[in-house]
């Protein structure tokens, strides 16, 4: 009897130590590995989700996202609205209260002048910076006190929350950057490497596409927190290893984007160190259609911009036989399981703003080819490819260099043989393609290709600035250096004037309903092929608790949470 | 009194041996190493099945059959009976259905072709330059820094920029995308792979041309082309060969790594590095995907050192009969 109490006893211990005793660093090391490695740890001076998501333990926004997509005060004591008097009437102004006791972790206090200096940081004029589209529209930032911060715009802003809102937007502390202003900002390497921030942990050494060390932060705001006293932050690799240090072999406690087949992760699951976790944003692996002509035949400079309409994929049959011959279901079972759906949509989530018009469930080969029979596209010399005003069809169909993206070239090819569209496959190595290197021939943004493969996402829940990403004016070309979102060179007037529409819209239901009609213009004028709403999977191990997987923010936003359970 | 008579003690009692040519004493001494036998056969073999098999094998290596995917070579048959296997597809299919037995020889179509092609230019570039340096004391310096220079060259970065550069126009003329690849991993790994040819021949030259041989034809007025043709060339044969099989081995394996890499050909285009990278991470559910393919590689450049082996030991006179 005595024995069976104090067993009991003992286990009641054990099972509430970790609430009992949660105290800042009682947990040890925990070690993180993303396969892209980070290469600086301020988000302003890259794009890169790698650096963004690292640099978000060390500094944090007002606000963010959590899980379901909602916005939570972070820094701040609430989330303004118009209800609650923070954003104003006319919809121009918002104004953020800090919430007190906030410190950096130099042990200084946070106050609005470190928010308005970030702001005066990335709209330097001679400064290139990163996340500029976050401060657009924005005519000043002023601080009436200590704890507040009023963001004034340019004309009503129905959304205002792009300026210190999400893992993109973080404060910077002014007393550390206030001589790294514009063209300086490259130059300073110890403050981009180490940066001083409110968030649970600081750089203790910073190795460049390699590994950064950090410890607990002694003034973050919850003395318990954060559970761990250091974090070893690996980057490089791909994402097969990453996948197998964690859940295989127990290496590593997290593992960030593991773009990797079905099979592939269930038989690393069966390893039984770590478990992943999936969950849905609006991220789209889609194949976007140029409709500028990427001949190499054609002038440097001049291929692949609007100067040259593309042959024939502008064509509306050409582009929805493309469509209707690809097997979607097959695509996610083969590329995605239980991480991916169908979707005909280029901007599947949040639900309100997916569009019902498309079904494309079906796979229609014979649908297909007549289609293009009828429009007259037809093989007229025998050789099994169609030809359009006698240029063959015969497509350079690019990607990055993936196993499932592979995959999927080849499936997607054998298809559209089956319609006479003849594509040559061509994969690109990741940190090229996506390098945005504008003296590089085979970067994304150049598109020196007929179709181009990969997916896109947007953080937050408004799609409006990801849906300008079709606007005439943000095609990449020579004058822009190769800079730009519209990636097919998509250009509609009605598309535009229809954007300009939203962006003075209020009110989410009317906000959805021109959202949709856009994404439909987008899809229906054959800009791109939807082709597999995919979630985000990472994996973490068994022993590593608190992790909540948030595909609307920094997968890192809660690292303050984490902890050890046995 | 004739001359029979009086150096009669001096004649042959026997009648002689039949004369036997240079290359049939190379052949008894090759035939004395097992290994370069078996080495050689195992060559003949693979050479044969890439050449022949795709005829006899008629199945696309490029046809998706997802319906049949993932299945088991037959012999898995052997131990486990649930297995998926079938005779339609002997060494079973890839986890998007293409048969693995046809990737395997047009891979191997693909990789001994390159081997061979590229073995063929590095050996051209390194004798010429090696004779040219080693006789001509006037270009020795200039080209054996040249040499030094390209050997400090790495091979993948060089191969990725010329990806970057020469793809287009290349495809364009090839015709292909294959063709074109084809054209320019040949050409990479060709020039920069002939300077050990290169060095090699020039130390032989070096200390050949000194030798009494080549005085004497020089002192008859045999021209600087025919000494090396007749003379020299002849002399360095054992050493270049030797360099050439270490070449075919070397190319094959830079195809392979290409391929591992990612860049090169297409990536629907299969090449025995291609196939092996293809199939790492399923490596453990499917391990005849990695063993088929990284077999194939290691037999091929394991026989073809064994070759190069003994063909440099029949080839030298001084270690022939030995």
């Amino acid at each position: 009897m005595k024995l069976k109490t104090l067993l009991m006893g003992a286990i009641a211990t054990s099972a509430m130590a970790p609430a009992a005793f949660a105290e800042r660093g009682s947990d040890g090391n925990v070690s993180i590995i993303y396969w892209q490695a980070p290469s600086i740890m301020n988000p302003f001076l890259s794009g890169g989700t790698k650096d963004v998501e690292a640099a978000s333990m060390v500094i944090e926004p007002l606000a963010r996202y959590n899980e379901t997509g909602e916005l939570v005060p972070w820094l701040v004591e609430e989330v303004p609205t118009v209800e609650n008097g923070g954003v104003s009437e006319d919809l121009t102004s918002i104004t953020w209260k800090i919430a007190p006791g906030i410190k950096w972790s130099d042990g200084t206090d946070f106050t609005s002048a470190d928010v308005k200096f970030t702001y005066e940081y990335c709209t330097d004029p001679e400064g290139g910076c990163a996340q500029v589209t976050k401060f657009e529209g924005v005519t000043s930032v002023e601080t009436p006190d200590d704890m507040t911060v009023v963001v004034t715009f340019d004309k009503p802003t129905p959304f205002p929350y792009g300026p210190f809102v999400g893992g993109e937007s973080p404060i910077l502390q002014a007393a550390q950057f206030a001589d790294c202003m514009g063209a300086k900002a490259p130059e300073c390497t110890e403050q981009n490497f180490n940066p001083i921030g409110t968030g649970p942990f600081v750089v203790t050494e910073f190795r460049p596409n390699d590994v950064i060390t950090l410890k607990a932060n002694d003034n973050y705001r919850d003395p318990a927190k954060p559970a761990f006293a250091t974090v070893t932050f690996k980057g490089g690799g791909d994402a097969n290893a990453a996948g197998r240090a964690v859940m295989e072999t127990g290496e590593f406690d997290y593992a960030w984007n593991l773009q990797l087949a079905p099979d592939v992760i269930a038989k690393m699951e069966e390893g039984g160190k770590g478990k992943p976790v999936a969950g849905f944003g609006p991220l789209v692996e889609r194949i976007m259609l140029n409709q500028t002509n990427a001949s190499p035949d054609l002038p440097e400079g001049e291929r692949s911009t609007r100067a040259h309409p593309h042959p024939f994929l502008s064509e509306p049959a050409v582009y929805k036989a493309m469509s209707m011959a690809i097997d979607r279901p097959l695509l996610v079972e083969v590329g995605y399981g239980q991480a991916g759906k169908v979707t005909c949509n280029w901007v599947p989530a949040p639900a309100i703003f997916n569009s019902d018009t498309f079904d494309c469930s079906t796979q229609d080969i014979e649908g297909a080819n007549k289609l293009l029979d009828d429009a007259g596209f037809t093989d007229t010399d025998g050789d099994g490819v169609r030809e359009v005003n006698g240029v063959p069809m015969k497509i350079l169909y690019q990607t990055s260099t993936n196993a499932v993206r592979q995959d999927f070239q080849a499936l997607i090819k054998d298809w559209w043989r089956q319609i006479g569209i003849e594509a040559e496959l061509r994969n690109v190595d990741s940190s090229v393609f996506f390098g945005g290197d504008p003296g590089s021939p085979d970067t994304f943004q150049k598109f020196y290709a007929d179709v181009e493969m990969y997916a896109n996402t947007f953080n937050g829940t408004d799609p409006q600035s990801y849906l300008g990403n079709l606007l005439c004016d943000k095609a990449p070309r020579p004058e822009t250096q190769w800079q730009g979102e519209n990636i097919t060179r998509f250009c509609d007037e009605a598309y535009d004037a229809l954007h300009a529409q939203l962006a003075e819209t209020a009110g989410s239901e009317e906000r959805a309903k021109i959202g949709k009609q856009l994404n439909d213009m987008a899809v229906e004028q054959g800009a791109m092929i939807p082709l597999v709403h995919r979630g985000r999977l990472s994996a973490h191990a068994n022993t590593l608790g608190g992790v909540v997987l948030n595909v609307w923010d920094s997968e890192l936003w809660n690292v303050a949470d984490w902890h050890r359970i046995d | 009194m004739t001359d029979t008579n009086t150096y009669g003690a001096l004649q042959d009692k026997e009648p002689q041996k039949e004369p036997r040519s240079q290359w049939s004493e190379v052949w008894d001494q090759f035939r004395r190493h097992k290994g370069a036998v078996w080495g050689g056969g195992f060559l003949l073999f693979i050479t044969l099945a890439v050449l022949i098999g795709p005829y006899l094998w008629t199945v696309d290596a490029q046809k998706l059959d997802i319906r049949a995917k993932d299945m088991r070579p037959i012999y898995v048959a052997l131990w486990d009976s649930s297995a998926k296997t079938g005779w339609n597809h002997p060494f079973g299919t890839d986890q998007l259905g293409r048969d693995i037995l046809a990737q395997m020889l047009s891979g191997g179509r693909a990789s001994m072709s390159v081997g061979w092609a590229a073995m063929l230019i590095a050996l051209l570039i390194g004798t010429l330059v090696g004779v040219v340096a080693g006789y001509f004391r006037k270009l020795d310096g200039p080209l054996m820094r040249f040499t030094d220079l390209v050997l400090s060259l790495p091979i993948l970065p060089l191969l990725l920029v010329a990806v970057t550069l020469f793809r287009q126009p290349l495809v364009a003329f090839a015709g292909s995308p294959e063709g074109g690849m084809f054209i320019l991993i040949v050409a990479i790994i060709g020039i920069t792979s002939w300077m050990q040819t290169a060095r090699i021949v020039r130390g032989e030259v070096l200390a050949l041309k000194e030798r009494e041989f080549i005085l004497a034809a020089r002192s008859i007025g045999t021209r600087n082309g025919a000494i090396i043709r007749r003379h020299l060339l002849p002399n360095v044969l054992s050493p270049i060969m030797v360099s050439a099989t270490l070449g075919l081995a070397t190319a094959i394996i830079t195809e392979s790594a290409l391929s591992f890499l990612g860049v090169g050909f297409p990536s629907d285009y299969p090449t025995w590095g291609k196939l092996l990278a293809d199939a790492v991470p399923r490596m453990e559910r499917f391990p005849e995907r990695v063993m088929l393919p990284g077999i194939a590689i290691s037999l091929t450049v394991l026989s073809v050192n064994y070759l190069g082996d003994g063909l440099r030991d029949a080839l030298d006179p001084r270690i022939r009969g030995r």
